[in-house]
């Protein structure tokens, strides 16, 4: 297919309104399957956690998952949703060789999940809240892997094999209302609705939410509606949209190529699309119309799923504090710039931050050596920096600071200890002696030999051209090896000057 | 001496333990029976020979060094295909699956094995269960021991023709809207579905999942009550299995054998069950069987299930509707035949096509087809949502009968065996041969039938179909021994020793007084 006409962006805006709707799969890290005890298990050998219900053999027959019903339900309560008083399963009939059942096992007219919103935050600080339909249950299907043709595609492919590894994993599919309003942001608001979701299962833990290994799988729907017109427009459904910046990418890409169309007196077609990462742009996949019939029908398999009032609320009572509501209050506490907090962020440092916070690290401290040091150290490794110390030892080392022990430049070669596992903080200052010198005793001796050995400098303290004194701080710090606080020093050369305890060497001008 | 292949279960059961026989000797019996018998009854697809002496030999071995073996140790068992098994084919009576060996047991057969039973091979039954006849099977159809022209009933004729013509003591069969019950009732032996939830499922190759029960074919109704406390009880695998704590059936069975078990039993007659299309001979028996009853002190009087008649119209609703879902599987993918389309591209799409296009029957196709168009868009609540209130108010009926009386009675099938092709060409007539047994399912309550004399008119088995409340199991095993017990005094024999002998073999030879 040639590469659409694209309508320039602010154009588009100008002569259509864009709607919105997503549907997120979010892949459950259960220990087993959705409705079998094989494992959940990503990379294990083809077809190797597999058993007669996963491959959809003759006489195999489903049972629930307690612990997907569990993570559905908190996902949905962290959505805001309303949890069914009964909820069933029901097959979704249709045939395809990842599919063992050649039916799916989903949800239909009674979801777990339903009636929920969710606030996201744009950069610009625009609030948008995004309704949820509703959330249901259902299992993925197997993987297909095309051999033979261009590409891994099924175009000109010699044959196909299927690995049901992933078949029967519980995925939670979370639907939305359609989205209006969104205008020039709905890209954005794209991208931050799925980074929310994305953030929420992080923080249920009951997902892995890594979007790479698909465990977050956007599909985004996109239609235009004329300005002036109240006629919504024919939608398309690009598929597996799975990046953040993807589906930023994507919903740009469909409202500029849907406008371009729609200017030129041409009709959408109501279809799936293909997302291309390589070529950021969509393809047609299958037409697909209201009248696909998928046969729907209560599984008879399964009975209905009716979780007690009592036990919704008890996994109501295990929700963490919702991620954005989170992020408001640390900031807050914190007392962050914005610019700062983004950083902290966007450097996924959240959570250890505020473990070596509770740890009584100053929040500013705790900061700076996290995104500075020790995320340098972790780039240069290539490693994540909550790998390379824990919070606590970042606090002591923090700590170390603060009661005057070390310096900020003896700190960073304490971290290098640590680092190499020789031990906590304070062992690295005992094993490599790097304590400041605290004891004002050594020092005096010091100051007060150079100060004789200066006696310019000291005749110009003494005239209060106190910044002479660098000159004898600079030789103190010297002498000391470094392991001397610098403010100490200086407090102590202009206290020394300034006693009469302080004469200038014998060779000086004398009484 | 007695010959090994005409006793009972139970009788089989006292024998081995007491060391009378061996398990091997017992096992050989039936196997050379089988051997005689199967060029004209057809009642196997599959006869594990070897493996079935193998498995005696070692059940002999364990009880001869002093292990404490279950009840049914030692007694051979026929399994209907439609039953997964590690260690023989299973086919389903279909073509789409000829030859296919499953890697796993289904849970009621791995109860029989863990039993110490003797699997001696697969029964033949219509193709997915779809019948009432076995002519619906793609390996030919089985014949009726009592008369090898006429049908041995179906689904699950198979299990019902190897247990009425002496080949095994004991069978696994499955009913969906009557598979073990009319069979039972058309070769002259006893059949139960249970309660639905009663039996576990995982392994049945699913006709419609909300109607099949797997359940024991046998020739006694003790033998049926032994069978069942072996396959009985809650499963895991199976989401729709109740987690009761069940009694034992056996116990309950042998209850029925106590005098004045029937006294002050209310019994209801089906109105709707006991009417017009009825052969003849069926309704004589099943009068003379009523006021055996009066006599013996059970209570007798008449109730209405007036929704009963749309019973069948929404049976081939549901049942083709999860069917054709259930059958979706069957895509040549994963098992099974597969079938490449004569001409035009090799797209997986087309080979599935053509791979069930192959492998199904003509049956199965109408049903699919009825099946997909019952649950399509804009049909679905017309179609299938009717159908499910038809469920509810048919429910209700039993519910509303259940206040008054204890056990509900009609005869099992409308009629006696038929001759083969009397129906294959008109669906709808075979459909109405399931009226009576089709309720039980659609309610989910359990049903026996056991026989209850020969129709006078062809001198062919009548079976009387005894319903009970759900979980009330042990009340048919009570009162189906106790009717047992009635009538073959009354006769003064049981029914299978007067069926003509096969293959030239004397069965009965040295069973004095029997006639
Ligand atoms: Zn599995």
């Amino acid at each position: 297919m040639a590469k659409a006409e694209l309508m320039d962006y602010d154009k588009a805006l100008e002569l259509f309104e864009p709607v919105l709707g997503f549907e997120v799969h979010v892949e459950l890290n259960t220990k087993t399957k959705m409705f079998c005890g094989c494992a959940n298990e990503f990379g294990s050998g083809a077809n190797t956690n597999t058993c007669p219900t996963c491959l959809g053999l003759p006489g195999g027959l489903p049972q629930v998952n307690r612990q997907a019903i569990e993570s559905s339900i908190r996902l949905g309560l962290a959505l805001g949703c309303e949890i069914a008083e009964t909820s069933r399963f029901a097959r979704k009939n249709y045939f395809y060789p990842d599919t063992a059942k050649n039916f799916q096992t989903s949800q239909y007219d009674e979801p777990i999940a339903f009636n929920g919103q969710l606030t996201i935050e744009l950069e610009t600080g625009r609030l948008v809240t995004v309704d949820i339909e509703r959330a249901h249950m259902e299992d993925d299907a197997g993987k297909l892997t095309h051999m033979g043709g261009a590409a891994g595609r099924i175009q000109g492919a010699d044959y196909s094999l299927v690995d049901y590894n992933r078949g029967g994993v519980p995925l939670v599919e979370i639907v939305t209302q359609m989205i209006e309003g969104g205008e020039a942001d709905s890209p954005e608001i794209g991208k931050t609705y799925v980074a929310a979701i994305r953030e929420i299962v992080k923080a249920l833990g009951v997902s892995n939410a890594r979007m790479e290994e698909g465990n977050v799988r956007c599909d985004a729907n996109v239609s235009l509606r004329p300005r002036g017109s109240n006629i919504l427009g024919t939608r398309t459904e690009t598929k597996n949209v799975n990046s953040l910046r993807s589906v930023e990418r994507a919903v740009r890409y469909e409202i500029q190529r849907q406008a371009a169309l729609l200017h030129a007196g041409g009709t959408i077609t109501q279809e799936t699309r293909h997302w291309h990462e390589d070529t950021g742009t969509t393809s047609a996949g299958r037409p697909k119309s209201d009248a696909d019939d998928y046969r729907y029908f209560p599984e008879p398999d399964l009975v209905p799923v009716a979780p007690s009032r009592a036990w919704v609320e008890e996994l109501r009572a295990t929700l963490p504090e919702p991620p954005a509501a989170r992020r408001k209050r640390l900031q807050a506490d914190w007392g962050f710039v914005n610019l700062e907090f983004q950083d902290v962020v966007n450097s996924d440092l959240l959570d250890v931050l505020e473990a070596t916070i509770a740890a009584g690290a100053p929040a500013q401290a705790a900061r700076k050596w996290w995104t500075g040091e020790i995320a340098r150290l972790a780039n240069a490794a290539g490693v994540s920096a909550d790998s390379l110390v824990t919070p606590a030892q970042v606090a002591a080392l923090i700590e170390l600071i603060t009661d005057g022990t070390l310096t900020d430049r003896l700190a960073r070669q304490v971290l290098e200890g640590v680092i190499a596992g020789e031990g906590t903080p304070s062992e690295v200052v005992a094993s490599r002696g790097l304590a400041v010198v605290s004891d004002d005793g050594p020092l005096i001796a010091a100051i007060d030999e150079a100060l004789a050995s200066q006696p310019d400098v000291l005749a110009k303290i003494r005239d209060g051209k106190v910044q002479a004194a660098g000159a004898v701080i600079g030789a103190v710090m010297k002498a000391m090896r470094g392991q001397a606080d610098a403010a100490r020093v200086r407090e102590l050369v202009l206290e020394r000057a300034g006693s009469a305890a302080v004469e200038p060497a014998p060779s000086g001008s004398g009484e | 001496m007695t010959s090994l292949i005409n006793q009972t279960a139970a009788a089989l059961a006292g024998l081995l333990a007491d060391g009378s026989v061996s398990s091997v000797d017992v096992t050989r019996a039936h196997l050379d029976h089988i051997d005689a018998v199967e060029p004209d009854v057809h009642a196997f697809l599959h006869v594990a020979r070897d493996a079935a002496l193998a498995t005696a030999a070692r059940v002999d071995a364990r009880r001869a060094a002093g292990e404490k073996l279950g009840p049914l140790a030692g007694v051979p068992i026929a399994i209907k295909d439609v039953l997964a098994t590690h260690d023989m084919p299973t086919t389903s009576g279909s073509k789409i699956l000829e030859g296919w060996i499953p890697p796993y047991d289904a849970t009621v057969v791995r109860r029989i094995r863990d039993a110490d039973l003797i699997p001696l091979g697969k029964t033949n039954m219509d193709e997915f269960a779809m019948g009432s006849s076995t002519e619906h099977s793609a390996y030919g159809p089985t014949h009726n021991p009592w008369d090898l022209n006429r049908i041995p009933g179906g689904s699950g004729g198979g299990s019902a023709a190897a247990v009425a013509a002496f080949e095994a003591p004991l069978a696994l069969g499955s009913d969906t809207g009557g598979s073990i019950r009319q069979p039972a009732a058309v070769t002259g032996s006893v059949g139960v579905k249970p309660t639905y939830g009663g039996v576990s499922r995982y392994g049945a190759i699913a006709l419609a999942s909300s109607l099949d029960q797997v359940g024991p074919v046998t020739r006694t109704v003790l033998d049926a009550a032994l069978l069942h406390d072996v396959i009985g009880g809650h499963d895991p695998l199976d989401s729709t299995s109740l987690t009761d704590a069940w009694p034992s059936m056996t116990a309950a069975a042998q209850a029925g054998l106590a005098d004045g078990a029937l006294k002050g039993v209310r019994i209801g007659v089906i109105k709707e069950l006991n009417g017009a299309g009825f052969q003849a001979g069926v309704k004589q028996r099943f009068e003379e069987t009523l006021a055996l009853l009066s006599a013996a002190g059970a209570i007798v009087s008449e109730v209405s299930a007036p929704n009963f008649e749309y019973a069948v119209s929404a049976y081939y609703l549901i049942l083709p509707a999860e069917a054709s879902s259930n059958l979706a599987r069957f895509d040549s993918v994963r098992f099974g035949i597969r079938v490449n389309p004569e001409d035009g591209p090799l797209t997986s799409e087309r080979v599935m096509a053509a791979t069930r296009d192959a492998g199904f029957g003509d049956e199965v196709k109408r049903r699919i087809i009825l099946g997909t168009y019952a649950l399509s868009a804009g049909y679905y609540d017309a179609y299938y949502g009717s159908a499910q209130k038809v469920r509810t108010l048919i429910q209700r009926d039993f519910a509303a009968a259940f206040d008054k009386v204890d056990l509900l009675v009609s005869p099992t099938a409308p009629t006696t065996a038929f001759k083969f092709g009397e129906k294959t060409e008109d669906p709808m007539a075979m459909y109405l041969n399931d009226i009576t047994t089709i309720p039980a399912n659609l309610a989910g309550i359990p049903g026996m039938s056991l026989p209850m004399g020969l129709a006078p008119e062809d001198g062919l088995p009548v079976g009387l179909q005894v319903m009970a409340p759900a979980r009330a199991d042990a009340r048919l095993y009570t009162f189906g021994a106790a009717v047992e017990q009635l009538l073959e005094a009354h006769w003064g024999h049981t029914l299978l020793s007067q069926a003509p002998a096969l293959a030239n073999i004397e069965m009965f030879a040295t069973e004095g007084g029997a006639v």
